[in-house]
C-alpha cells in the first residue's frame, strides 16, 4: 500500500514517468474539480481516452520548486463504490489497477463547502485508500455569502490531513496548493482512519463538522424563487420552449452574418488562387480542394462556437440540469434520461457537439445510445441539401392551409429526424441494457450561479478547439481525396479535342473531366446499388462526394448542372435525363427520386467528422463502424420505401 | 378494525401503511419532511448503496421540494443540497414523518 512503490508493471511508459510525482484529483461532479485542475495546469492539459472505454482522460503538468508534477483529473463521482464506467475508472486508477495508468502518489479531494455534509462520506472513502491526501475545499466564497461557516484549520485537525480553501475559478489559494503539493511526502495521515461502515460514517461526519464549527449555508433564496417559476409545471414548460427557441435563434441568426464573412473570405482566397496560379491542376487542387475544403468546415465554426458558448453558459448558470429535469419523462420514453436531451438538442446544429455532450451522461449505455441517435437529428449541413431538393420537389406557390407546402416538407424532415433519433436511441438502449446493468437515475440540482466568464470561455474554447482540430484534418484529407477522384486521370488537350471538346471552354472542360474521372467510374460502379432508388451516376457521384460532408452534394450537383447551363442550374437539374440504361431519356429528378434522396440524406451518416468524433469519444472504431453501417443500411431501406410510396401516390 | 376500503388501496399505499407509518419517499407530497429509516436493496444493492452515498442515510431528514410536470422525477432537499430522483429510486427509501 506504500505510495512510494511504483509497480507499474509496464516498463514502457512506466520508466519515463516513475520519477515524476503523480497527483490525482477526485471529487463529486460540480465540486469545482475542473477549475482547480485548470488553475493548476494553466490550460495545458492533454485530453485523451482511458484505454478502451468511453471515458475522457485529462492529464496536465505543473512545476513547483524546480520539480515537475503530473496531475490527472479523474472522472467525478459521489462514491468509490462504482456503478458507471467513469466511476470504475476513478476507482481503478486509485487502486493502480489500470494498465498503462500508474497509481497516483498523492490525492487531492475536491469538496464543495456548501455540500460538505454529504461530501464527508466521500472524503472518508478516499482516506480509507491510504494514499497521501489533501482536502481542497471550494466554494468557500459562496458558503460565506449564504451565512454558512467553516473553520478550515479545525477541519484539517479533525480529519488529520492537510485542508486548503480555494476559490477555484478565481485561482485564489492555488499558489498555496502548489506549495503544499511540493511537500506531499510529508503530509500528515489520519491518526485514526474514518469508519468504513456507512452506518458509522454519518456519526463520524457530524462529529467532524461539529469540531470544525460548520454551519450550513442557508438555502439560496434566488434559486428557490427562480425555480418556483422555471420548474413550475406550466410556466416552467413555457419558459423551457422559449429558451430553446432563443437558443436556436441565436445559433442560426447570429451566426449567419459571421458565416457570410467566412464564406466571403474563402471566396476571395480562391479568387486569388485562380488569378495567380496558372497551372490548371494546381489551381484546382489549391482553390477547390484545399481552400474549398477548409472553408467548407470553417463556415460552420461561428455556429458551432456559438453553440458551445450557449451550452457552457446554460450549464454554468445551472439551467441545463433544470432542462434535463423537465425533459426527463420525455426522454424516458426512449429509455434515456433528461441529460441526453442536451446532447440531442445540440445535434440539431451539428452532431459533433451533440456527441461531445454525451460525456455528461453517467451511464455508458445511455452514452452509446445517444451517440448512435445524434447523427439522425437534422444538422445544419443537411439544410442546403434539403433546400435544393425540396425546391425541386415542391412548387413554392403550393399551400396547405395557411402554410407553404415547402415549409411543411422541411418541417416534416426535421420531425422525421427527431422521431428516428428517439427510436434509434430506444433500440440501442434496449440492446445495451441486456448486457450492462441498469443505472439508477439521480441528478444534483446546483443553485443558480453567475458563472465566471473565464470558466465559460474555457469550456467553449476546449470544445471548439477539439472540433476544429478533428474536423480540419479529416475534412482536408477527404476533400483532397475527392478532388483527386473527380479530376483524375488527367485529360490532355489532345484527348479533349479528339472527343470534340474545346479546351478553351472551361465549363465544357470541367464537364468532360468529371465525366471521365475515377469518380464517374465509381459512380457507375455503385449504380446497381443505387439504381433501385432511381439515382443515376451523376447523383451517385453527388451522394458519394457527400459522404465526407453533406453540403458537398449541392456543390457537386451544382457543378454538374452548371457545366451544362451556367445561367440556369436549377432548370438543368429539373430537366436532367438519364443518359443511358433502361431509363434513358426519362427525367432523373422525378418526385419519387427526390423523395428517395431526401430520405437518404435524412438517415445516412455522411459526415466523416462525426465518424472521427465517435472514434475519439468511444476510444474504439467499433461504434463509428456500427453507426456507419446501420445508418447507411437504414438510409437505403427508407429511401427505397420513400420512393415506392411516392410512386404509389402517383408522383 | 381494518375495513375493506383500507385493503383495496393502490399498491404502494398498501405497503405504506404497514409498520408504524413508514412510507416510501416516492409517496410523499411536495413540501413534506420525513426522516429516512432505511434504504431497501430491493432495486439492487448498488442502487441502495448509491442512495446512501447521495445522503439518504437512516436518520437524515429529507424534504420534498417539487415534482416535474409529469410528476416524475422529484427534487429532494437532503444534507443541504438538492438532488432529483425518479420514483423508482425514491421508492427504495423508506421514511417516517419528521417531527416538527
Ligand atoms: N463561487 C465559486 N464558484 C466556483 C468555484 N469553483 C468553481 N466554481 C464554478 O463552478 C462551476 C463548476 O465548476 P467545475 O470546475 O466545472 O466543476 P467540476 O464539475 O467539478 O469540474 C463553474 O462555473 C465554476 O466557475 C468556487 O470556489 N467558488
Amino acid at each position: 500500500m506504500s505510495a512510494d512503490c511504483h509497480d507499474t508493471g509496464d516498463s514502457g511508459t512506466g520508466a519515463v514517468l516513475t520519477d515524476v510525482p503523480r497527483v490525482a484529483l477526485v471529487g463529486s461532479p460540480n465540486a469545482g474539480k475542473t477549475s482547480v485542475f485548470n488553475s493548476l495546469t494553466g490550460l495545458k492539459a492533454k485530453t485523451g481516452n482511458y484505454p478502451g472505454v468511453t471515458v475522457a482522460r485529462f492529464v496536465g503538468t505543473f512545476r513547483v520548486g524546480g520539480r515537475g508534477y503530473v496531475v490527472e483529473d479523474l472522472p467525478g463521482t459521489y462514491s468509490l463504490e462504482p456503478i458507471s464506467p467513469d466511476e470504475q475508472i476513478t476507482v481503478d486508477v486509485l487502486d493502480g489497477r489500470l494498465e498503462n495508468v500508474p497509481r497516483p502518489d498523492a490525492l487531492l479531494v475536491v469538496v464543495d463547502a456548501t455540500t460538505l455534509r454529504r461530501s464527508l462520506g466521500f472524503v472518508a472513502q478516499v482516506l480509507a485508500r491510504g494514499l497521501p491526501t489533501c482536502v481542497v475545499v471550494t466554494f468557500t466564497d459562496e458558503l460565506t455569502r449564504r451565512q454558512g461557516h467553516l473553520d478550515v484549520e479545525a477541519l484539517g485537525q479533525a480529519l488529520g490531513v492537510p485542508v486548503l480553501p480555494v476559490v477555484g475559478h478565481r485561482g485564489h489559494g492555488i499558489g498555496e496548493l502548489r506549495e503544499r503539493l511540493a511537500e506531499w511526502r510529508s503530509w500528515p495521515r489520519p491518526v485514526l482512519p474514518p469508519p468504513a461502515d456507512p452506518d458509522e460514517s454519518d456519526a463520524w461526519a457530524e462529529s467532524v463538522l461539529a469540531f470544525a464549527g460548520y454551519r450550513s449555508a442557508e438555502r439560496h433564496r434566488v434559486t428557490q424563487r427562480v425555480d418556483a417559476v422555471l420548474l413550475h409545471p406550466v410556466l416552467g414548460t413555457a419558459v423551457f420552449f422559449v429558451v430553446m427557441l432563443l437558443f436556436f435563434q441565436t445559433v442560426f441568426t447570429l451566426a449567419a452574418p459571421l458565416q457570410g464573412y467566412v464564406e466571403a473570405f474563402f471566396g476571395w482566397l480562391s479568387g486569388l488562387v485562380a488569378a495567380h496560379v496558372h497551372v490548371a491542376w494546381l489551381s484546382g487542387l489549391l482553390g477547390d480542394a484545399v481552400i474549398g475544403g477548409v472553408g467548407g468546415v470553417l463556415v460552420f465554426v461561428p455556429q458551432i462556437v456559438l453553440l458551445f458558448l450557449l451550452i457552457a453558459l446554460l450549464e454554468g448558470v445551472g439551467y441545463m440540469s433544470r432542462a434535463a429535469f423537465l425533459m426527463d419523462r420525455v426522454m424516458a420514453r426512449a429509455g434515456l434520461e433528461g441529460r441526453a436531451f442536451v446532447a440531442l438538442l445540440s445535434s440539431f446544429a451539428c452532431a459533433i457537439p451533440g456527441i461531445m455532450a454525451t460525456r455528461t451522461l453517467p451511464s455508458a449505455n445511455d452514452r452509446v445510445a445517444t451517440m448512435m441517435a445524434a447523427p439522425l437529428m437534422t444538422c445544419s449541413a443537411r439544410l442546403p441539401v434539403y433546400v435544393l431538393l425540396i425546391g425541386l420537389l415542391v412548387d413554392p406557390s403550393v399551400k396547405v392551409g395557411p402554410f407553404g407546402a415547402q415549409g411543411l416538407v422541411m418541417f416534416g424532415m426535421y420531425l422525421l429526424g427527431a422521431v428516428s433519433a428517439m427510436l434509434a436511441a430506444w433500440a440501442f438502449k434496449r440492446l445495451g441494457d441486456r448486457r450492462g446493468l441498469v443505472m439508477p437515475f439521480y441528478m444534483e440540482m446546483p443553485p443558480y450561479r453567475l458563472p465566471a466568464p473565464r470558466s465559460v470561455l474555457v469550456a467553449m474554447w476546449d470544445s471548439s478547439r477539439s472540433f476544429i482540430r478533428k474536423c480540419s484534418t479529416i475534412i482536408m484529407v477527404t476533400t483532397v481525396g475527392l478532388w483527386l477522384l473527380l479530376n483524375l486521370p488527367l485529360q490532355s488537350a489532345a484527348q479533349m479535342r479528339a472527343a470534340g471538346v474545346d479546351p478553351g471552354d472551361a465549363t465544357a472542360v470541367s464537364s468532360y473531366v468529371v465525366d471521365h474521372s475515377y469518380a464517374a467510374d465509381l459512380g457507375r460502379l455503385v449504380a446497381p446499388v443505387f439504381d433501385p432508388l432511381g439515382f443515376d451516376w451523376r447523383v451517385n457521384v453527388g451522394v458519394l462526394s457527400a459522404q465526407s460532408a453533406r453540403e458537398t452534394f449541392v456543390a457537386t450537383l451544382g457543378q454538374v448542372a452548371a457545366a451544362e447551363d451556367p445561367e440556369h442550374p436549377a432548370q438543368v437539374l429539373r430537366s436532367m435525363t438519364y443518359p443511358d440504361g433502361p431509363r434513358a431519356g426519362q427525367r432523373v429528378f422525378t418526385a419519387p427520386t427526390i423523395a428517395a434522396l431526401l430520405v437518404y440524406f435524412a438517415y445516412a451518416l455522411q459526415c466523416m467528422a462525426t465518424v472521427g468524433i465517435m472514434r475519439r469519444e468511444t476510444g474504439t472504431w467499433k461504434w463509428p463502424a456500427v453507426a456507419f453501417t446501420y445508418l447507411t443500411a437504414t438510409a437505403w431501406v427508407m429511401a427505397y420505401l420513400a420512393r415506392t410510396i411516392t410512386t404509389m401516390l402517383g408522383g | 378494525m381494518t375495513t375493506v376500503d383500507d385493503l383495496v388501496e393502490p399498491g404502494d399505499r398498501l405497503s405504506a401503511v404497514r409498520c408504524d407509518g413508514e412510507r416510501p419517499l416516492a409517496d410523499l407530497a411536495p413540501g413534506a419532511r420525513a426522516t429516512v429509516t432505511r434504504v431497501t436493496t430491493a432495486g439492487s444493492p448498488a442502487t441502495a448503496r448509491r442512495l446512501r452515498d447521495l445522503g439518504f442515510t437512516p436518520g437524515t431528514v429529507v424534504q420534498v421540494v417539487r415534482r416535474a410536470p409529469l410528476r416524475d422525477p422529484v427534487v429532494y432537499l437532503v444534507k443541504d443540497y438538492e438532488v432529483c430522483l425518479r420514483r423508482a429510486q425514491a421508492a427504495c427509501v423508506y421514511t417516517v414523518r419528521a417531527d416538527g
